[in-house]
């Protein structure tokens, strides 16, 4: 996202405390594995860490650069596997998408939202101005004698006609549906990928709610 | 009359004129249906059935088998093309199976399973249908027609005889309507029956809704091949 405020500051630019030298150099060591959110709910990346106790059995091999503990959207080093949550509803996930894909070898889209649009493109059916004016406009919640107001400012993502699913923005590779999937499907498809086999997904793992 | 068919390569003896969707199932090969149901005329609507006859595609459910016939259900291109027709249902209609009242239950969604659909290979349409919430006990969540004819041609008015489910319009403009009139009529058991008929969640009995668990509902229990082989539908 562009910005004309000279002082803003994107959490990925932060400024970051460098790391003890030992423990950078065991995790360069290590198949790097990332989450971002796009439009979504959460649901499926705390899915991601409903693994449980089986992560801990994984961290040996992988280390996590992006998870929903930091949310940080951006990732400007190589990934092997990215996974994503949610569509695409504003130009901002259209930013986040296109350098996640940069920078990932291999990106999953993850649960019903990212692989369809899902509870957020049901507004796909309705005309944009319509939904805007029902949720700011003509709310039952709206604030009483308040000026009814969309908000519009360029710290706000400007918002898509339309939503999509990821693979209509970029290419996946490979998708679990679900909403959310379970922890264990996910941790199936790492641990498959990460002790280099094929991804699969078997019928009864398969869910589309 | 006894007779010999060719069954993915192997020769399977059974009655002339048996259904070719029965016949497979009774010598273990599960070929998918929507429209289908056994016992009852075939409707033929919904093409997923589709396998190869003597060397043509046919939707298995229209065949009555006969002396030499040679069937072809398991072969990669006709497994894809099958698994393409179901991608075609799901983007057509609006499938959000996350707040569906069917979801778990729904044959759509677990032929979808079945054939390994993951995400659909065509592009999501997203049209809008009007829902009809006229009759007192059914409404129509016409997102998720199929047009299947099941509901049409199976239930009828148990008085007049008369159809209570029409599909008005053609092509894109199709549209399931039901005479409201005569659904009100309809009795508690029957008003389940069609709700049960309906291979997607279009036909929804009100005031029921998610009355399963998760885990524990119908395809959970047991999957549509399942229930196919072991005909127990
Ligand atoms: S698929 Fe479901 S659980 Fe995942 S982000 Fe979307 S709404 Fe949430
Ligand atoms: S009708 Fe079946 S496939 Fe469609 S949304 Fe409902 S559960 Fe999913
Ligand atoms: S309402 Fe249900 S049973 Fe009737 S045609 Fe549509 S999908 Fe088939």
């Amino acid at each position: 996202m562009t910005n004309s405020h000279k002082k803003t500051l994107f959490s990925h630019d932060l400024p970051a405390t460098p790391m003890d030298p030992a423990l950078q150099a065991s995790r360069d060591q290590k198949i790097k594995v990332a989450m971002i959110g796009l439009c979504g709910c959460w649901g499926c990346t705390l899915s991601l860490l409903d693994m449980d106790e089986a992560l801990i059995g994984l961290l040996d091999k992988v280390t996590i650069l992006r998870s929903s503990l930091t949310d940080i959207k951006r990732i400007r080093q190589r990934c092997a596997i990215g996974f994503i949550e949610g569509g695409v509803a504003n130009e901002e996930n259209i930013e986040t998408l296109k350098e996640y894909r940069e920078h990932c070898d291999i990106l999953i889209s993850v649960g019903a939202c990212a692989i369809w649009g899902g509870v957020p493109a049901m507004r796909n059916e309705v005309e944009l101005s319509s939904c805007l004016e029902e949720a700011y406009v003509d709310s039952i919640t709206a604030v009483a004698n308040a000026i009814p107001t969309i908000p519009y400012h360029e710290d706000i993502p400007r918002i898509t006609t339309k939503v999509y699913p990821c693979h209509e923005v970029v290419k996946m590779d490979y998708f679990i549906p679900g909403c959310p999937p379970d922890g264990g499907t996910i941790l199936k498809v790492l641990d498959d990928l990460v002790n280099g086999r094929e991804f699969d997904l078997p019928t009864t793992m398969n869910r589309y709610d | 009359m006894s007779i010999q068919i060719t069954l993915d390569g192997r020769p399977v003896s059974t009655q002339a004129g048996a259904n070719l969707v029965d016949v497979a199932a009774e010598h273990g090969v599960y070929i998918p249906t929507l429209c289908y149901l056994k016992g009852k005329p075939c409707l033929g609507t919904c093409r997923i059935c589709s396998v190869s006859v003597n060397g043509r595609i046919a939707a298995a459910c229209t065949v009555s088998v006969s002396d030499g016939m040679i069937v072809a259900v398991d072969e990669p291109a006709l497994a894809d093309m099958r698994k393409a027709l179901i991608e075609m249902l799901f983007i057509e209609g609006n499938h959000n199976c996350p707040s569906c009242e069917k979801s778990g239950r729904c044959d759509l969604q677990a032929v979808g399973y079945d054939v390994g659909m993951l995400v659909p290979r065509f592009p999501y349409r997203f049209t809008p249908h009007q829902r009809e919430v006229g009759a007192e006990r059914i409404w129509l969540e016409r997102d998720r027609c199929i047009f299947c004819q099941r509901c049409v041609d199976y239930i009828h008015d148990q008085h007049s005889g008369q159809k209570i489910f029409t599909i008005k319009g053609r092509g894109s403009n199709a549209r399931i309507e039901i005479d409201k009139t005569l659904a009100d009529q309809m009795s508690a058991e029957q008003v389940r029956e069609a709700a049960e008929l309906c291979p997607v969640g279009c036909i929804i009995e009100k005031g029921v809704g998610f009355n399963r668990p998760i885990g524990e509902r119908k395809f959970e229990i047991k999957s549509v091949r399942q229930r196919a082989l072991e005909d127990d539908v």
